[in-house]
């Protein structure tokens, strides 16, 4: 052990300079990293290992006298992670010291094989563990990236849009989960409170695939809104979609379902006692406050 | 003893939920709101839950048994008010309350109880009778 702290201290210039010129050849990545930031972390990576060898040996890189070394490490390999770096090119990162180190060991130790080896295996063995960190850390932080970008989408994907006094819209683009359903729940019942509104037009038009499941999430949904004294209209159901909901036995009776959003849109305009009207026939065309199938429901 | 009150509000019925329901209160109230529906030919009975924040099923069937004897005794129930985490509550509870009819505000209910009938013209008839 103390063998290792030797050898390396007394050749980390070296050791150094080899790395480096390592790195440069395999895993330099100039479009995500400078030269120099490169140079900077190998040489603060290698006086830590330096340093922590010579302190607390090198059977275990869980120790205290390691902490510094580990923190370093993992703070190098997450911001790795967000900047693109494969899990490979983050390893190689601290495996290519190998070359380096066990070539200053050949040099000290070339004499007596049995001491040479080992080192080397001592070495090896430090290094394997110090990359399985890194491994573990770049996992770390890409799984943290993607639950984060989870949130962000679960967020993004259920907006609750006012569509007029008393009327919300709530498009729901892609599949209903169970978790999905919770915040759209939320956001729902939270947005008619606030906003004090009877009708709520829940879109399906992005949501791909209709099955038992999903028609049991809308139905809470629309459950819980009802308990609250909001009604609700399901609209954008494709010709697929009405087929499938039939053919899976599901019953939707006592929910008003539309083809399409406008329809359920005038359908709300209607019960809640507002009718659209034409400003003025010979202006027609230009002056339409509402056109399309809204118009039609004056009549 | 704690009750819940129930106020008279012409052929209405206002009953206002802001402490804990236990067994006992729930009882009680299910006798007041019966007695007082026969006693003063109330039609209509509006119940505010704005500020129950915890439910469980025993609420629940509260809510839909009163509604069940307001309708023999010919009373209509509206429960209003209900907080989005009583309704989630409730529908993962599998109580979806179908008896129960529902609005957002006390303003919403009373409108829903004198659209049915249940208001002023036959307040004013109420009080022609008192008279």
């Amino acid at each position: 052990m103390s063998d290792l702290a030797d050898i390396i201290s007394r050749n980390e210039q070296q050791i150094r300079s080899e790395w480096i010129g390592d790195l440069h050849q395999t895993v330099q990545r100039s479009d995500l990293m400078s030269k120099a930031e490169m140079e900077e972390q190998c040489s603060a990576l290698l006086s830590a290992v330096t340093e922590a060898v010579r302190s607390s040996g090198s059977e275990d890189v869980m120790t205290a006298g390691w902490r510094q070394t580990r923190e370093y490490l993992e703070e190098i390999s997450a911001s790795r992670a967000r900047q693109g770096f494969t899990a490979t090119e983050v390893a190689t990162f601290v495996l290519s010291l190998k070359r380096p180190l066990f070539s200053a060991i050949r040099r000290d130790m070339g004499k007596t094989q049995d001491r040479m080896f080992d080192t080397i295996w001592t070495a090896t063995e430090l290094l394997d563990r110090l990359a399985l960190l890194t491994t573990d850390a770049y996992l770390a932080a890409r799984e943290e990236l993607i639950s984060r970008q989870q949130q962000e989408l679960l967020e993004l994907s259920t907006p609750v849009v006012k569509l007029w006094e008393g009327i919300l819209a709530l498009p729901i683009i892609g599949t209903l989960d169970s978790a999905r359903t919770q915040v759209v729940m939320e956001n729902l019942l939270q947005t008619v409170v606030a906003t004090n509104s009877k009708y709520a037009i829940i879109d399906i038009t992005g949501v791909p695939t209709v099955d038992t499941l999903v028609a049991q999430h809308l139905l809470k949904t629309i459950t819980a809104a009802r308990l609250m004294g909001a009604e609700c209209i399901i609209s954008g159901v494709r010709p697929q979609i009405a087929q499938t909901i039939v053919h899976l036995g599901i019953n939707l009776e006592d929910v008003t379902t539309r083809a399409r959003l406008s329809d359920a849109f005038a359908l709300a305009l209607q019960m809640s006692g507002r009718t659209v009207v034409r400003q003025n026939a010979s202006a027609a065309g230009s002056k339409v406050v509402l056109a399309g199938p809204l118009a039609k429901q004056e009549g | 003893m704690e009750r819940i009150p129930v106020l008279r509000m012409g052929t209405l019925l206002l009953i206002t939920i802001q402490v804990d329901m236990h067994d006992k209160l729930a009882l009680q109230l299910q006798d007041d709101v019966t007695s007082r529906i026969a006693e003063w030919g109330s039609t209509g009975v509006l119940i505010d839950i704005s500020s129950l924040e915890i439910v469980d099923s025993f609420i629940g069937r509260m809510l839909a048994n009163i509604a069940a004897m307001s309708r023999v005794l010919g009373a209509e129930t509206i429960v209003v008010g209900m907080q989005p985490a009583v309704a989630i509550t409730l529908v993962e509870l599998g109580m979806s309350l179908p008896g129960v009819r529902t609005a957002l505000s006390v303003e919403a209910g009373m409108e829903l109880l004198y659209g049915a009938g249940a208001g002023f013209r036959t307040g004013s008839e109420h009080e022609r009778d008192e008279a």
